[in-house]
């Protein structure tokens, strides 16, 4: 789906992407970890297109999108999930829900992700529903992640980049967007999913990648992951 | 109590027609983050060329509508032509927007010569009905004024709160860039408020010729109205501008009515009061940065 080659990308005068190459299958969680203030936020934002990199190419299926504006990204099927989830406090439930919905995008959206509309989001969480005509910033802060993860899904996308979902959530919330990430993956979305909660992380992925200083430092399964406590001890302290 | 009533009615006539000015200098604000000097100016110019077209036509509202476009072509023209060089520096927007208050004002001095201008609207409208009290009569063409006003509030609400433009519009106040990540160009609904604001700049200019005139100067007046407005309800806030229309325009008439020596201090007061109490506005958002 994504290929990441050699991608360098500034926060102003900060270097923080520093060659980053990672490739995110079709279908597949992608997870990648990292202390604070290695570069997961800008890798993302760099993906989105809501950073412009320096250098290194962002290919979708042999495209290059990198330096693309955000919405040309997502009109090829990518959606994001942000950090602080950044939903519309001035929009209602429904409209932060079907703000990406358009009467033209409709037909020209990537098959694999079509299908999703805001009926479906609200079976998917009840309590959004009761809450439709609500604003955005009156839900508690899970809702509200279902919110912005309901608000990435009906653009139809077939990748869907989480940047720590997990963020100021109860436990018992971040087990419930677990197993949404879950379902999402076995319903054929490919996932990106930033993560500093290790222990959803790992449930989550087919595949992981750590983000040290701006560069992908190690890759590997989960299960490579749990059997490396060296590496799990100086890249992520954990 | 007469004077009073009068008073009142002239605050409400005012707000109307500085509503229309701030709540496109408000949107455009709000989406763009562009802080268009020039919107004073616009309004000035819209009824110039409203007051050459009606000398031309004799009717008021070919000139109306004239003054309307031909603004709203002059922000399609400065968001397309102008702002595009200068995007991402603040200062350089400002700088640009005011050095085009220069040059809008001398071309109309060129043009229009530097004594204050009217224009009369039409039939009825020019006449002056007796209101059922206190014998006051009163002209038409302020009611017509505050009617219109009204109308286009309305009409702005509801393409705000009930469309899917208006959505945009105000999920790009919120929070630009995630609205372009949901697939939406931000860039045409830019272009698409800035020509609506110019263009509703344009109208206010020709519509408010029978409460402020037409006369050189005017662009600054309404401007720093303009900025009062949107300082006191909250930048980007519609009902901010409303709420601010209100208050300035009171404040105004009231303060020219009844403590005239020091009518501009009776102006900026709630503006004052305003930033040093909720320097967010009224209505505005604290996260907007």
């Amino acid at each position: 789906m994504i290929e990441i080659r050699d991608l360098h990308t500034y926060r102003g005068l900060n270097y923080v992407l520093q060659g980053i190459d990672l490739d995110i299958p079709d279908g597949q969680c992608t997870v990648l970890l990292g202390r604070n203030g290695m570069g997961k936020t800008t890798l993302v934002q760099t993906i989105m297109g809501l950073l412009r990199p320096r250098g290194g190419t962002v290919r979708i299926d042999g495209t290059d999108i990198a330096g693309r504006p955000p919405f040309a990204i997502a009109r090829r099927g990518v959606a994001l999930v942000p950090q602080g989830r950044r939903l519309f406090p001035s929009l209602t439930v429904e409209e932060n829900l079907t703000l990406g919905v358009s009467r033209r995008s409709r037909g020209s959206r990537p098959a694999g992700g079509a299908g999703w509309t805001s009926e479906r989001v609200y079976e998917l969480f009840p309590n959004l529903g009761q809450r439709r005509h609500h604003r955005g910033n009156q839900l508690s802060g899970g809702e509200q992640q279902m919110l912005a993860i309901g608000r990435a899904l009906l653009t139809g996308p077939r990748l869907l980049l989480m940047d720590e979902p997990s963020e100021g959530l109860a436990p018992v919330i971040v087990e419930r967007v677990g197993q949404v990430i879950a379902d999402l993956r076995e319903q054929g979305l490919a996932i990106f999913l930033v993560e500093q909660n290790y222990g959803l992380a790992i449930r989550s992925a087919d595949s992981v990648s750590i983000l040290a200083n701006g560069s992908v430092v190690w890759r590997g399964t989960p299960g490579d992951l749990d059997a490396d406590p060296a590496a799990r001890e100086s890249h992520l302290g954990v | 109590m007469t004077e009073f009533i009068v008073q009142t009615i002239n605050g409400f006539t005012l707000a109307g027609v500085i509503f229309l000015v701030s709540s496109g200098f408000t949107l455009i604000f709000g989406v763009m983050r562009v802080t268009s000097l020039m919107h004073g100016a616009v309004f000035l110019l819209g009824g110039y060329v409203a007051y050459s077209v009606i000398g031309a036509l004799h009717n008021f509202f070919w000139g109306l509508a004239a003054g309307t476009v031909a603004m709203g072509a002059l922000g399609l023209l400065v968001e397309r032509g102008l702002l595009p060089l200068l995007r991402h520096s603040e200062f350089a927007e400002l700088l640009a927007t005011l050095g085009l208050v220069f040059v809008i004002d001398d071309v109309s001095l060129a043009i229009w010569g530097g004594n204050p201008l009217n224009i009369t609207l039409p039939g009825v409208l020019n006449d002056s009905t007796t209101l059922p009290f206190h014998g006051i009569v009163y002209p038409n063409e302020r009611f017509f004024i505050l009617g219109v006003s009204v109308v286009v509030a309305v009409a702005l609400y509801a393409l705000l709160r009930r469309t899917r433009v208006g959505a945009i519009i105000r999920a790009g106040v919120d929070d630009r860039e995630m609205v372009s990540a949901l697939g939406i160009n931000v860039r045409v609904v830019f272009s698409a408020v800035f020509v609506l604001g110019t263009a509703l700049a344009g109208f206010a200019g020709v519509l408010g010729v029978p409460v402020v005139g037409l006369a050189p100067g005017n662009d600054v007046t309404i401007l720093l109205l303009a900025l009062a407005v949107v300082v006191i309800g909250g930048l980007g806030s519609y009902e901010g501008a409303l709420l601010g229309s209100v208050i300035i325009a009171l404040a105004d008439v009231y303060g020219t009515a009844y403590f005239p020596a020091v009518s501009y201090s009776v102006l900026f007061i709630p503006l004052v009061v305003v930033l040093l109490v909720r320097p967010q506005g009224l209505l505005g958002r604290r996260s907007m940065a």
